[in-house]
């Protein structure tokens, strides 16, 4: 097996605070959040663009971090769960999800609320196309969607005040 | 099981430039590597066969949508999401905003990008069956130039392309000639997202009198390389699409596709699926 380049050192903003950590080229920004950044919220689910457990924000725009190597991430800014709150106060998508049932098992959770919360960043009051639409990339094996789907319902107009 | 992360080497060239000198240099060397939606799927399951990459996914040369009086030009790095958000696309090339909005979810659109789709080279890929539709042209460049060709023509063969190992697909290139065409676009997959297409339809009509005056049918997932019906093309045209040439036209698919058998779905399937399709499209065109 040929030798690679070794580790690099990757410069972002993560939850708007500046970080530096080390990693291989294409070692997953997954892989960078939870085992270098030690941020656990992101999960892994299938580990190939599928499921979207992963899903956290990249310069404002959703992706699947499993689907990213972490020679992409120089300079840019993420978003992950755990940035999501302002301080202690939750997001209107988390209370939403609390209030309205729409977490269960809490694996798809994390990348459901990214999703979530960058919908209502793109559109402030969704159509229930738009809120499917969005959601699409996110799969879910306990709650059959319906309190998921009622839940950014219920944080569509609570969520401009958090954006 | 996923490959040696720490085998892989990724670089990241300060141009366009730096970037083709990289290819030229070492010529098979080094793979592009842009929003890495299929790339990083392979490495997940220990099929990334290449070690070395260019990251190209910032090179602002690749980037953006043209517009002149004549054409679209895309750059290679045009994501789904850029296609779906262009209004000018919207109004003129319904079947390539049709195409991206049904590949993949939200996250897949931020990151993958046309040039990809093309350079991916799979025949279940959804933007190629829109873009033989629409006559797309591709810019190929490399340290020794540039060149167009006809998008149609390709693909040579399952994953083989008229692309040699120096060279990038920098833009593609579509004529505003078809807005007055009808235009036909259908996926069809397991679920509405994140689904690879079992087949995927694209068909666009310039009618007169009732009559097909040209018409161009683009299918993937039903052959080695997405494919253009050219015969199906060439025995509709002039004709009414009334049920007997709907009848005709779909024996006539039936000879020009090869479906096979793979883990999304059957040859039969495929095969009636197509057909199906096509007459949907006829029907369309006869209203």
């Amino acid at each position: 097996m040929p030798e690679g380049s070794g580790k690099i050192q990757v410069r972002c903003t993560v939850n708007n605070k500046a970080v530096t950590f080390e990693a291989y080229p294409m070692a997953r920004l997954l892989d960078a959040l939870r085992e270098e950044l030690r941020l656990t919220g992101t999960k892994e689910g299938c580990g190939e663009g599928e499921c979207g457990a992963c899903t956290v924000e990249m310069d404002g725009a959703l992706v699947n971090s499993c689907l990213v190597p972490a020679a992409q991430v120089e300079a840019t800014k993420i978003l992950t769960i755990e940035g999501v709150a302002s301080g202690e106060r939750l997001h209107a998508v988390q209370q939403a999800f609390i209030t309205n049932g729409g977490a269960q098992c809490g694996i798809c959770t994390p990348g459901m609320i990214l999703a979530a919360v960058n919908l209502l960043r793109r559109f402030p009051e969704p159509t229930e196309v738009q809120i499917r639409e969005g959601l699409s990339g996110n799969l879910c094996r306990c709650t059959g969607y319906t309190k998921i789907f009622e839940s950014v319902v219920a944080a569509c107009g609570e969520s401009e005040r958090d954006a | 099981m996923r490959s040696h992360v720490p085998s892989y080497e990724i670089e990241t060239p300060k141009d366009l430039g730096a970037a083709l000198d990289r290819m030229a240099n070492e010529p098979g060397a080094w793979k592009p590597f842009a929003g890495g939606t299929d790339l990083m799927v392979l490495l997940e399951a220990g099929k990334l066969v290449e070690r070395r990459f260019l990251n190209i996914w910032k090179l602002p040369e690749l980037k953006g949508i043209e517009i002149t009086s004549s054409h679209v030009i895309l750059g290679a790095l045009t994501t789904y999401t850029e296609v779906r958000s262009s209004e000018v696309l919207a109004r003129e090339f319904p079947l390539l905003c049709r195409a991206a909005s049904e590949t993949g979810s939200v996250a897949t659109q931020n990151r993958g990008t046309l040039g990809g789709n093309i350079a991916n080279a799979s025949p279940a890929a959804d933007s190629p069956p829109a873009l033989l539709a629409y006559d797309a042209e591709v810019e190929i460049v490399s340290s020794r130039g540039n060149r167009w060709k006809a998008y149609s023509g390709f693909h040579v063969g399952y994953k083989a392309m008229d692309l040699v190992a120096d060279e990038l697909i920098n833009r593609i290139r579509l004529l505003r000639s078809k807005r007055d065409w009808k235009q036909h676009y259908r996926k069809v997959g397991t679920r509405r997202a994140q689904a690879v297409s079992k087949v995927c339809f694209a068909g666009a009509a310039r009618m007169q009198q009732g009559r097909i005056a040209d018409v161009r049918i683009a299918l993937g997932s039903i052959a080695p390389i997405v494919l253009r019906a050219t015969e199906t093309e060439k025995m509709l045209t002039g004709e009414k699409p009334s049920p007997a040439v709907r009848q005709a036209a779909q024996e006539m698919l039936a000879r020009e596709i090869t479906p096979i058998d793979d883990i999304r779905s059957t040859a039969r399937y495929r095969q009636r699926v197509a057909q199906n399709l096509l007459v949907e499209f006829l029907e369309m065109l006869a209203t």
